[in-house]
């Protein structure tokens, strides 16, 4: 940006010469360009690797779900909003399965020769549905918009606390990653929440929407909270956080919008394991597959293409 | 869903279309808000959020203002004549009647 002073005047007005919010994707061939990626000391290459694919894949799923929005929300500015918020956790999901390919490049699947396709895209696109590690929470269809209204807010409110511990992460790279993403989540979250009390406080028919979508998504929200072994061992290495610890203060201030709109925790058990299992071990929801099969098709038709 | 204009259920107090805001953002580098179009919002916390997702997307903007636009009072084109012809033939209005000095920069 040094040079033709002239020409760079005309960005400088979008700019506003502060390039800090660059400080990813300036590079779309590489994310992580000019960030060191060497694993700190003491720290398991392969658990760092595990846990970036977990949250990597909560981002990219949710981001797939919430693209499905684009054209179809109820207005056109609840389109793009919802567009802005797939978007930002799919720049999440990108930097974070980056991160898991460079801690631990053998979770990458194996293309053709000469495949063009980088490591993130690979872990995207080519792994299947056993291998996905996020929570069957960002699974299910969207429903309608209250449903997704009800599914962002938890899931915002979720995932806002766990980057919120992330910014201290004994690896950089993870840090530098949760310090971004903690600006997006807080305006998600203030988005869901914004909708969700407009919905509780709006008609008759919007509010029993609302408890209807809330109603659907709630089974699946303990399992944000349930530790996985990969969480233990990440938590105590100082680069993760368990995710149990936060249950109390996401619980608080789910309650206060709950209050705020005059409607009931709910009190629905749990969605069960499968053998013991849960989207962190692989095993999803029977959306998963069909989610995974529309994401995946046009990448896995065309192994070496370049986009 | 239900589609942009239709009322969920006829009958209903429920307005058909949210109420149209217009929306101004200043730039980090401008000095005053600028008009940059509309939008429709359910109320005015919303017409600023609605404002940030469509209007400041690549980062045009460090303040929005939404202001309803059933309150801006505008003139009519009616008047176009009354109000502005008079001004077009003022020429010497314009500080244009002057040397300019060569070693004041900025002019």
């Amino acid at each position: 940006m040094s040079s033709a002073p002239e020409h760079d005047a005309d960005h400088h007005g979008l700019a506003g010469g502060d390039h800090s919010q660059w400080a990813f994707g300036t590079d779309f061939e590489d994310p992580l360009a000019g960030v060191d990626t060497s694993i700190p000391d003491g720290v398991d290459a392969h658990a760092l690797a595990q846990y970036c694919l977990m949250l990597g894949d909560d981002a990219l799923i949710s981001s797939h779900r919430l693209s499905e929005w684009a054209s179809n929300a109820p207005d056109l500015e609840d389109d793009i909003a919802l567009a802005n918020i797939a978007l930002d956790l799919l720049g999440q999901a990108r930097l974070l399965l980056a991160r898991a390919a460079a801690a631990d490049p053998t979770l990458v699947p194996l293309l053709p020769p000469g495949s063009p396709v980088p490591p993130e895209d690979a872990l995207a696109f080519f792994r299947d549905e056993s291998a996905f590690r996020n929570v069957r929470f960002v699974e299910p269809v969207n429903g309608d918009f209250a449903v997704t209204i009800a599914r962002l807010l938890i899931f915002s409110t979720y995932r806002l606390a766990v980057l919120q511990r992330l910014v201290c992460s004994a690896d950089t790279v993870l840090s530098a990653i949760a310090a971004k993403g903690v600006k997006e989540l807080a305006y998600h979250r203030d988005y869901a929440g914004r909708w969700f009390l407009t919905l509780a406080r709006g008609t008759e028919e919007s509010r029993r929407r609302l408890v209807a979508g809330l109603t659907l998504v709630w089974p699946l929200h303990d399992e944000l909270f349930r530790t996985h072994a990969v969480e233990r061992v990440v938590d105590g290495q100082g680069i993760g956080v368990d995710p149990a610890v936060l249950a109390d203060e996401v619980g608080v201030l789910l309650e206060q919008v709950f209050s705020l709109s005059g409607i009931d925790r709910p009190t629905l058990p749990a969605m069960g394991l499968v053998s013991g299992r849960s989207g962190r071990d692989g095993r999803h929801t029977e959306a998963m597959g069909r989610l995974l099969a529309e994401m995946q098709v046009v990448a896995r038709a065309h192994p070496t293409g370049r986009w | 869903m239900t589609v942009r204009g239709e009322t969920s259920q006829p009958g209903r107090s429920v307005q058909d279309e949210w109420p149209l805001y217009e929306i101004f953002v200043r730039g980090k580098r401008g000095l005053n808000h600028v008009h940059v179009g509309s939008l429709h919002a359910a109320d005015d916390e919303m017409a600023v959020r609605h404002a940030r997702d469509v209007y400041t997307r690549r980062n045009e903007g460090v303040s929005i203002w939404a202001v309803r636009a059933d309150l801006v009072v505008a003139s009519s084109p009616d008047e176009k004549d009354p109000l502005f012809a008079p001004a077009g033939d003022k020429v010497y209005r314009h500080p244009t009647f002057y040397a300019i000095p060569d070693n004041v920069p900025h002019l």
